[in-house]
């Protein structure tokens, strides 16, 4: 043997072997119950604990072996999980508390045991697939029969056939197979002592199962299957270290599965072929255009078989096309296919002989690669209930009606069969044939070719009336009318299929275009949501949910009145977490109700789609999985859309606020600072001052400090304003407020800023009280007029007017400065911010009288003059007068009238 | 009055920068300052020194201000004035309806502060009623019930009379809208302040020669009225 250098390929899969991050599997392999598997598991565990390792008894059936519970009791052991089903309590597997208490090594007996309904799997080797995948190691058992593909093999030597199955490749991922043998005398002896345990409900079949012949040859099985595993554990360590081999070159085998009973045997006939020769393995189903119409149980049989192919590491695909033998030839050139497996046809010899079968085309047009085919006979396990149809029930109109166009024939060839030689009126009888195949398809097309036939004969083939027939030729016009009138029948429907094929495709064409233009025009996050809700729904007659992630745990959003209970919610979160398909009609939470999709793109999963048929009987089949999937992906490339714009939108916001709160820190450290700077300088230099400063130079230096001082407590009581009213800490104190009042207020506040500056102000005598919290108004007030004096002009005056206005009191503060820039008006009033050309402050007065006159339900609102200058306007509600503003009012007027 | 002459203050802060400042002010004014940073201390040494006049923070660290003036006012009645920063209007009602006679807003100007002790003392000192009452343009003989601006009579309503006569009566002290009320309409109307308000209208109307911008009635908001008085 000489050393070549590996392959890329021999080190890759040997890396993903290796490269699992995962516990490691112990199988403890028999050929029968009794041979004592879970005996020796429990002997390896305890020498494992001895080791000092933390191992757990997840879950040990002992059948109450003495023997067996002895060595159980010396481990620790997890508590069961009970589940309420039907009248029984059943025990399972507690696979929380497992994942929880995280052994380094768990024992979980019987790997092919069937989960109670309403575990989180259907099947345990799919909790111990999870327990795996959380690294810790798993100890378990598991009979020969059990193994997947075994089971037809299994059947023909025990004649009975094992429901409950583990996939190859869990065997085959194992990382050691212990195979625990007894000789099956022994294991007689041990049974007829009671030493084994037989369950009561199936004692007859257990005691057909336990015959000699029987025991032997599964005992065989058990050690050729460990054996094949040894050899393939061998060929393995040789690849990768690149030792050349006496093994061929890969072979490759394609396996067609089609309709008819043989699908499931075939996928694990090609598994076993497969495994034998060490061969990649392809499964592939040809889906035509009568795909459609064939009945919900072959469909449904198809999907399975596909399923299992895949639980069986096939490569499965599924191809479109006209005619299936081109299209696998097609595949089986193109993917260097070198055996393919087929199914022996299972249509009557005449269907055979009409149409061809796919085996013979294969064998004469396959060329270099080897066709096998099987064709046992699989005896019927079960009585399979009728095929339901799934197009529109026979409607018995269509056959009344085939036969009123037969009648219909005959009048008219009554009326020409003068003047036309009988057998040509046979063409009139074809015709009605095209009709109603066209219009009606096959039944009532085939039954027009046989009352055609009849009708011909009893009305125009003499002796005329009568069946009977005196030209033996016209036996020849029976048969050839009948032939062609069958195969326009059969032509034509096929025709219509194709049709009613090209219309489903194209619906769904359809389907995705309207949603992926709906998509398209949608960013918000609840329209696009409501879109893809709204089109699964409408599409597969059911109701969806869409779940998002939120906060740790699955949000869903969807119709209000859609329960969402555990199962549902265990369902979609298993999809949410493994990233596929979950809930009914597949292998995870098969009792959930709903069907769950992850809405997945290239970047992560974004939420999971749920529907829930309204036909409870009704699985979503391959098709329609294939679209949903289509709708998921193009949900989830919309979803995530809107998440990243909303997230840059967000960042986008953030930056801007950062900008802001940069602009205003410095704003407002400036302004702070401003005051201090004249204040410092003040003190230092009266205190500090080697020159003795003289009196009037003393004077106006502490005036400005006087005033900066002023100006900061201002900044600082502003400051403060705005904080109270962003925090909404702002009380009012309602009071009747005179207008009058509040300007002196206001005015008396400024007195320091009005130094020298003209006011005018006009408030009408019979301006009646407003109403509000006078302090916070004299405080909006002032702040308004304090922009007015800052930006008019030192001689200008600063007008204060006041008015009604449509039942509310109206003050208006006009100056003559130049304006605002109109499209800077409706900014003025917010916070920080600061119109071109502003002078000093941070921005905040106009903000605060907006707040402050708001709190009040007022408004305010700033336009420039038409002759210059700004005005900002103060809407204020009034005094309601009730009896006693009524007297107060006529006081009022009374002294008006007494001036 | 010790035997010193000097008027003795008691100053009520918690903060001691504050208390500091008006030690060193108010001694060039003639006072003679004590200390208090607490409401408990405040309390003890009110009663122990006796002293002529309290300037009280309202916010104190262990007690409310309010409670404070009220159990200062159980005993005697010197003059007490309130320190208190903006946005406590309500405080400051509750305060002066609790006895205090002024409030001063911080941050004060000394002026400020010095014109507000002189009138709480002289509110005390000077008990005989000055018949004539002038302040600028303004007087208000009160024997004869005569009101004149610039000498020039000013005829008012018998309400408008009341409330001038009222705030005469405590020239130079802020009076609440409640005090004005009781005292002008009697119990039972301290919670019609628009009657007030349309009354003082018309007062400053009368009175003012800028109403919008009065010289005599000065507004003290949220709070009330002071009549100012023109040195």
């Amino acid at each position: 043997m000489e050393r070549e250098r590996p392959s890329p390929e021999a080190l890759l899969s040997l890396a993903e072997v290796e490269g699992h991050r995962r516990g490691r599997l112990t199988i403890f392999l028999g050929y029968a119950p009794g041979v004592g598997k879970t005996y020796a598991m429990l002997e390896a565990a305890l020498e494992r604990l001895r080791e000092g390792l933390d191992v757990v008894a997840a879950y040990v059936d002992t059948h109450g072996r003495p023997e067996t519970e002895a060595l159980l009791s010396g481990l620790p052991t997890l508590p069961r999980r009970k589940v309420r089903y039907r009248d029984l309590v059943l025990e399972e597997l507690d696979l929380d508390t497992l994942l929880r208490r995280r052994p380094r090594l768990a024992l979980i007996d019987e790997l092919a045991h069937t989960n109670a309904p309403g575990s989180r799997h259907a099947k345990r080797y799919q909790d111990v697939e999870e327990v795996l995948d959380a690294g810790i190691d798993v100890y378990t058992t598991l009979n020969i029969q059990h193994l997947e593909s075994l089971v037809d093999v299994v059947a023909q030597i025990t004649g009975i056939r094992v429901r409950e199955t583990v996939p190859d490749r869990i065997l085959e991922e194992a990382d050691d197979v212990k195979l625990v043998d007894l000789p099956p005398e022994e294991l007689l002896r041990r049974l007829a002592e009671g030493k084994v345990y037989v369950p009561d409900l199936a004692q007859e079949a257990m005691r057909r199962f336990f015959r000699l012949g029987n025991l032997v040859a599964l005992r065989e099985l058990a050690l050729r299957i460990t054996a094949q595993r040894v050899d393939r554990q061998m060929r393995r360590y040789m690849a990768s270290r690149a030792i050349a081999g006496p093994w061929p070159a890969a072979e490759r085998l394609l396996v067609c599965v089609g309709t008819g009973p043989l699908k499931e045997q075939l996928v694990r006939a090609g598994y076993r072929l497969a495994s034998a020769l060490d061969a990649d393995w392809h499964v592939v189903f040809v889906e035509t255009p009568e795909h459609a119409t064939l009945p919900l149980e072959e469909r449904e049989g198809i999907a399975r078989a596909l399923r299992l192919a895949q639980q069986l590491g096939a490569r499965v695909e599924t191809l479109r096309g006209e005619s299936p033998p081109q299209e696998i030839l097609r595949y089986a050139r193109t993917h260097n296919i070198t055996k393919i497996l087929a199914g022996a046809s299972h249509r009557p010899w005449w269907q055979r002989l009409l149409r061809g079968s796919l085996v013979d085309w294969l064998l004469h047009n396959a060329g270099a690669i080897e066709v096998y085919v099987i064709s046992a006979p699989v005896p019927k396990v079960e009585p399979t209930t009728r095929p339901m149809m799934l197009r529109a029930p026979v409607d018995i109109r269509s056959y009344l009606a085939s036969l009123w166009l037969v009648g219909l024939v005959t009048l008219i060839s009554a009326l020409l069969h003068r003047f036309v030689d009988p057998t040509n009126l046979t063409m009139l009888y074809l015709l009605a044939v095209v009709v109603a195949a066209l219009r009606w398809g096959r039944g009532p097309a085939v039954l027009t070719a046989v009352a055609g036939v009849a009708a011909f004969d009893f009305f125009f083939v003499p002796p005329r009336l009568t069946f009977a027939v005196s030209d033996v030729q016209y036996l020849l016009t029976f048969a050839g009318f009948l032939a062609v009138g069958l195969v326009i029948s059969a032509l034509a429907s096929r025709a219509r299929d194709q049709a009613e094929a090209a219309r489903q495709r194209e619906a769904h064409t359809a389907t995705l275009y309207a949603l992926s233009r709906e998509l398209a025009s949608h960013w918000e996050l609840p329209r696009i949501l409501d879109a893809v809700l709204r089109h699964v729904a409408a599409t597969f007659g059911g109701r969806a949910v869409i779940l998002l992630p939120a906060e740790g745990r699955l949000e869903p959003h969807g119709p209000e009145d859609l329960p969402l209970e555990d199962v549902e919610r265990a369902a979609a979160e298993w999809a949410f977490s493994h990233r596929s398909v979950c809930g009914r009609g597949t292998d995870h939470l098969p009792d959930a109700r709903g069907l769950y999709v992850p809405l997945q793109t290239a970047q992560a999963v974004r939420g999971v789609l749920g529907v829930r048929v309204d036909d409870p009987a009704r699985l979503l089949l391959p098709p329609q999985r294939q679209l949903l999937e289509a709708i998921a992906t193009l949900a989830a490339i919309a979803i995530e859309r809107a998440q990243l714009a909303e997230e840059a939108r967000r960042a986008e916001l953030l930056r801007e606020v950062e900008k802001l709160q940069r602009a205003l820190l410095d704003s407002v450290s400036h302004e702070l600072r401003t005051p201090l700077v004249s204040i410092t300088a003040t003190l230092t230099s009266l205190t500090e001052g080697d020159v003795r400063l003289d009196e009037p130079t003393r004077r106006e230096l502490l005036l400005a400090a006087r005033l900066e001082a002023e100006r900061l407590n201002r900044l600082v009581s502003n400051l403060l304003d705005m904080t109270r009213l962003e925090a909404g800490a702002l009380r009012l104190r309602w009071q009747p407020v005179d207008v009058e009042d509040l300007v002196g207020t206001a005015l008396a506040e400024l007195s320091a800023a009005l130094d020298g500056r003209r006011v005018e102000v006009r408030i009408p005598a019979e301006l009646p009280l407003a109403r509000g919290d006078p302090v916070l108004l004299a405080r909006a007030l002032a702040n308004v007029v304090d922009n007015a004096l800052k930006y008019s002009p030192q001689d200008a005056p600063v007008e204060i007017l006041a008015r009604t206005a449509n039942g509310w009191v109206e003050v208006e503060v006009a100056d003559a400065g130049p304006g605002i820039p109109p499209e800077a008006l409706p900014h003025i009033f917010e916070a920080f911010y600061r119109a071109t050309g502003s002078r000093g402050g941070v921005g905040l007065g106009l903000a605060i009288a907006k707040g402050i006159v708001e709190a009040h339900g007022g408004r305010i609102r700033a336009e420039n003059r038409p002759e210059g200058g700004l005005r900002v306007l103060l809407t204020l509600p009034r005094w309601e007068p009730d009896g006693a503003s009524a007297f107060h009012d006529g006081l009022r007027e009374a002294a008006r009238l007494g001036r | 009055m010790t035997d010193s002459g000097k008027p003795r203050v008691l100053v009520v802060d918690d903060e001691a920068p504050v208390r500091r400042l008006l030690r060193t002010a108010l001694g060039p004014h003639g006072y003679q300052v004590i200390e208090a940073a607490t409401a408990e201390e405040a309390l003890a040494t009110a009663a122990t020194s006796r002293p002529d006049l309290i300037l009280l923070d309202l916010g104190l660290p262990d007690a409310d201000g309010t409670e404070v003036i009220r159990r200062i006012r159980e005993w005697t009645q010197i003059p007490i004035i309130v320190l208190s920063v903006r946005g406590q209007e309500e405080d400051k009602v509750a305060a002066l309806d609790a006895g205090a006679d002024d409030y001063v807003t911080k941050p004060f100007s000394m002026g400020e502060l010095l014109a507000r002790m002189r009138v709480a003392q002289r509110h005390v000192v000077s008990s005989t009623d000055e018949p004539v009452f002038r302040t600028g343009n303004l007087e208000v003989d009160l024997a004869h019930r005569r009101v004149t601006v610039g000498g020039k009579e000013v005829q008012l309503t018998p309400t408008e009379y009341a409330i001038l006569r009222t705030l005469v009566r405590y020239a130079g002290r802020v009076l609440t809208h409640r005090q004005i009320l009781r005292e002008v309409w009697g119990p039972g109307y301290e919670g019609d302040t628009h009657l007030l308000r349309v009354n003082i209208s018309n007062l400053r109307r009368k009175l003012e020669p800028d109403s919008t911008r009065p010289r005599y009635i000065i507004t003290e908001p949220g709070v009330g009225y002071r009549l100012r008085v023109e040195q």
